[in-house]
């Protein structure tokens, strides 16, 4: 069993959690991930490492809230235990002296951004951040990555914050401008991460995504992860997650996370919505919430 | 022995869930023989002065030892002389290919009625679980020798290794990369077939002689092989299997409601998406369901699309009937159930719909030719011989390779073309010290038994290794 440490509801849907993992704590680095089975009756499912503390063997992550897994995640306190935790797994991020560096990062997107950024400056790179929300409500963590990064830009997609309205749009409109980029990052929802690949393709700048495709053991034995990369077949949880942003099919992907969204549905049922109000109500954001649910 | 006067030749048949009622549920197929029926059948055999039987079976269980023993009525005394050599008897009496092992080579066999001996196996099995008093088992008696093994799997080659070590006095740890423990016997085989709860006796019994099973670690990831045998291990048996899917390469084969029979399997057998929604994780079958491939593999997820409510499920097979690699009685029980056997015929491309969901095959005529390296003859595509077949989900059942994550995070462990760890046959002992190997990782998919036959070897040769440095 592996114990919450310390639960944040970062905005009413996105959770942050510190958990006791010693072990993977000592092994982890940027670009990997855990998978987590909730309870006797849950379902593996991944989630990226967000950070790491090898001193107290502690882990973090912090996670979208989708569908009955992650909503049963959610409803855990501090002190409750997690009952499989896996990992790390996936290969580690690439991280070399590349020059100027552009992270993106969107909802879930922002966790492994953070050890990732600390990694590249670690490097000697330049890093400019990309943060993409929705509105001012549904940012968080930055200023933790405005203290982390050279240069940090919001993007909002209620156009409060400048023009760009996605990250894609940004890229294009820094990139058309003549800036200097050797190396673009996104991590987060798979349609942005495809957005930012098209943006940065004709201007030849490497993007690296970290793609989440259904997983089931994480450890290459089920096949269910495989996506078209290069024209070849190959299984995210072994041989990414991180690939070639340009070289991904998209499509394929797309559709196959949509795969089960008949069960999904039937799986999250109202009563669960029920545990999303109350979990907002408990750390006081249910003014939010009824906002998001109007 | 044919002189003996009155030879019995009626093999006693198994009861077993009549086809109608066993498509509709996952609990096992065959129920096993009653005490009559396990002493009639132990009556029949005849105790031969050579007996054949003994030399099919991969570990050499006293056979002709153990039925005496039932026909005495002695049950401990069957107990004992089966698990000095077997230590999962249930198991193997389940799994076993007994049709071409020990029930191949036994001297009745020739009259075409050897002794049920899989069956009888799992009888003494059966009845050492309802009388768990009657023999002792456990670790009182076993003196610790301080030294430390690491076991990589918890398949039947790592338990069994483990076990072993374990009653030598050496303080095991079993690290397994899944939730559960017990390897191919938990996420493959499914529950009509082996139910897990005499998989999870069997995994106690090995935690009852002291061995420490740690779920959650995947070796070459929270920890490398070097990094066990840095920290305090004397030695690692890599027992690892060979887990990792191949697909068919065809087009087609990455849209929605294309599964490799691992994902299918574990799905259904170890996430229990056939309890879906009480349990969370999903599956889906539709109507028709195409398996592509006829061993074992194939015929398990056949059967369980069947119980998962498909209402036409294919075998696809791209040769004949005499070359189908499954065990017999599963075939037969997969052909009871309803399965339709496409046999000589062969996947072009997958097709699908707009949304990317799997509709149809298309499927092209095959004859057999020459025979080829394998000895079984060539199948040869038939020109202009496509024909299309409408689908809601296929599953490649092809057969499945080693994973690479322990060769790639092993320094100086050789391997050889098949990707499969270079694995002495009689040690298994491998081109690094103090790691040893045995299962499927070593031979390429094969079967339970010779897997824990391997094992069994491993371990002499670890303890005697460890005792006499080398
Ligand atoms: C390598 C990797 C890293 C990830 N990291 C994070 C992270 O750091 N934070 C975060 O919030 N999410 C992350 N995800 C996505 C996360 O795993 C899914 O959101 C989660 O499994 C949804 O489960 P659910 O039951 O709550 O929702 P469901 O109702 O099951 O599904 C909602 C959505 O999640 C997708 N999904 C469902 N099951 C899985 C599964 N087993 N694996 C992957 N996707 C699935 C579905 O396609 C669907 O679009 C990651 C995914 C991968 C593959
Ligand atoms: C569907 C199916 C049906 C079968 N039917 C039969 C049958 O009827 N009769 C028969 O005799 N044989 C059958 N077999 C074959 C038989 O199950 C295998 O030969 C046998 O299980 C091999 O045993 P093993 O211990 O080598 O490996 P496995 O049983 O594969 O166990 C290996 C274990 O190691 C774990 N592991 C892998 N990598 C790591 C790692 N890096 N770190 C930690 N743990 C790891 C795996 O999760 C797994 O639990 C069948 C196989 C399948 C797939
Ligand atoms: S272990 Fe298998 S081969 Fe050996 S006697 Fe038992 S059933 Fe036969
Ligand atoms: S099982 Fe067959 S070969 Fe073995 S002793 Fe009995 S009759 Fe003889
Ligand atoms: S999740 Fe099973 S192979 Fe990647």
């Amino acid at each position: 069993m592996y114990r919450i440490a310390k639960k944040e509801v970062l905005v009413p849907n996105t959770i942050y959690l510190k958990v006791e993992a010693p072990e993977i704590a000592v092994k982890a680095q940027p670009g990997q991930f855990v998978i987590l089975r909730v309870d006797e009756v849950g379902e593996r499912f991944p989630l990226s490492l967000a950070g790491w503390d090898q001193k107290d063997g502690m882990i973090e992550m912090l996670f979208l809230i989708m569908g009955r897994s992650t909503m049963k995640l959610a409803g855990l306190q501090e002190g409750d235990s997690i009952m499989d935790v896996v990992g790390p797994l996936g290969g580690p991020t690439e991280i070399e002296s590349y020059g100027n560096v552009l992270c993106v990062g969107s909802t879930f997107g922002v966790g492994p951004m953070v050890p990732l950024i600390k990694a590249l400056k670690e490097k000697g790179n330049r890093v400019i951040s990309v943060m993409e929300a929705k509105d001012e409500g549904s940012l968080f963590w930055e200023d933790e990555l405005r203290g982390l990064s050279d240069e940090l830009h919001v993007v909002l997609g209620d156009g409060s914050r400048g023009k760009a309205r996605q990250a894609s749009e940004f890229l294009g409109q820094y990139l058309e401008a003549g800036n200097k980029v050797d190396r673009v990052f996104a991590f987060g929802r798979v349609f942005m991460m495809m957005q930012c690949s098209r943006a940065t393709k004709p201007f030849g700048v490497k993007t690296i995504v970290a793609l989440t495709p259904i997983m089931v053991d994480g450890t290459g034995m089920c096949g269910c992860c495989r996506v078209s990369v290069g024209d070849e077949t190959k299984f995210t949880c072994v041989d990414g997650p991180e690939f070639d942003g340009h070289e991904v099919d998209w499509e394929t992907l797309i559709k196959r996370k949509r795969a089960y969204l008949k069960e999904e549905a039937r799986a999250f049922d109202l009563g669960q919505l029920e545990g999303l109000r109350r979990i907002a109500e408990l750390s006081r954001l249910s003014g939010r919430v009824s906002a998001m649910e109007k | 022995m044919s002189e003996k006067p009155k030879l019995n030749l009626n093999r006693v048949p198994i009861p077993k869930q009549e086809p109608d009622a066993r498509r509709a549920n996952f609990s096992e197929v065959a129920l096993g023989y009653s005490e009559e029926q396990a002493l009639e059948e132990a009556g029949r055999c005849i105790d031969c002065k050579k007996p054949g039987c003994k030399d099919g079976c991969p570990v050499n269980v006293d056979i002709p030892g153990f039925i005496m023993a039932i026909q005495e009525g002695d049950m401990p005394e069957a107990v004992r002389i089966l698990k000095s050599k077997n230590s999962l008897p249930g198991i193997c009496g389940r799994v076993c290919p007994q049709e071409t092992q020990c029930e191949l080579t036994c001297n009745l066999a020739r009259k075409d009625a050897p002794i049920a001996i899989g069956r009888l196996e799992r009888y003494v099995a059966d009845w050492e679980i309802a009388h768990p008093e009657a023999v002792k088992r456990g670790a009182e008696e076993i003196k610790s020798n301080g030294r430390k093994v690491a076991v990589i799997g918890s398949g039947p080659a790592g338990l069994t290794c483990a076990a072993d070590l374990a009653q030598l006095g050496y303080a095991v740890t079993v690290f397994e990369a899944l939730h559960v423990a017990g390897g191919v016997l938990m996420y493959g085989i499914p529950e009509f077939r082996l139910p897990k709860a005499i998989v999870q006796g069997e995994v106690d019994y090995v935690k009852s002689l002291g061995v420490e099973v740690k779920l959650n670690h995947v070796i070459g990831k929270i920890a490398t092989v070097d990094e066990l045998l840095k920290n305090g291990f004397d030695a690692v048996f890599l027992a690892p299997g060979a887990g990792a899917p191949m697909f068919l390469n065809i087009p087609g084969e990455n849209l929605s409601g294309v599964y490799s029979a691992n994902e299918f399997l574990t799905r259904t057998n170890l996430m229990k998406a056939y309890l879906f929604p009480q349990y969370d994780t999903p599956i889906q079958v539709g109507k028709r369901v195409a398996v592509f491939g006829a061993g074992n593999v194939a015929m398990d997820a056949s059967r369980c699309a069947l119980r998962l409510g498909a209402e036409e499920v294919y075998i696809i097979y791209r040769r004949s009937r005499t070359e189908m690699p499954a065990r017999l009685e599963e075939s037969e029980n997969a052909e009871e159930e309803g399965v339709v056997f496409k046999l000589l015929t062969n996947p072009g491309r997958l097709l699908g719909d707009r949304r990317g969901i799997v509709r149809a095959v298309e499927l092209n005529e095959m004859e057999l030719g020459e025979p080829d390296e394998s000895g079984r003859r060539r199948p040869v595509l038939k020109p202009d011989s496509e024909f299309i077949v409408e689908i809601d989900t296929a599953i490649p059942a092809l057969g499945t390779r080693p994973n690479p994550i322990i060769p790639s995070t092993t320094e100086g462990l050789e391997l050889t073309k098949w990707g499969t760890v270079l694995t002495d046959e009689e040690t298994g002992s491998t081109s690094k010290e103090r790691v040893w190997c045995g299962g499927d990782m070593a031979t390429g998919a094969a079967t339970v038994i010779s897997a824990m036959g391997a094992a069994r070897r491993a371990a002499i040769s670890i303890d005697k290794w460890l005792k006499n440095g080398k």
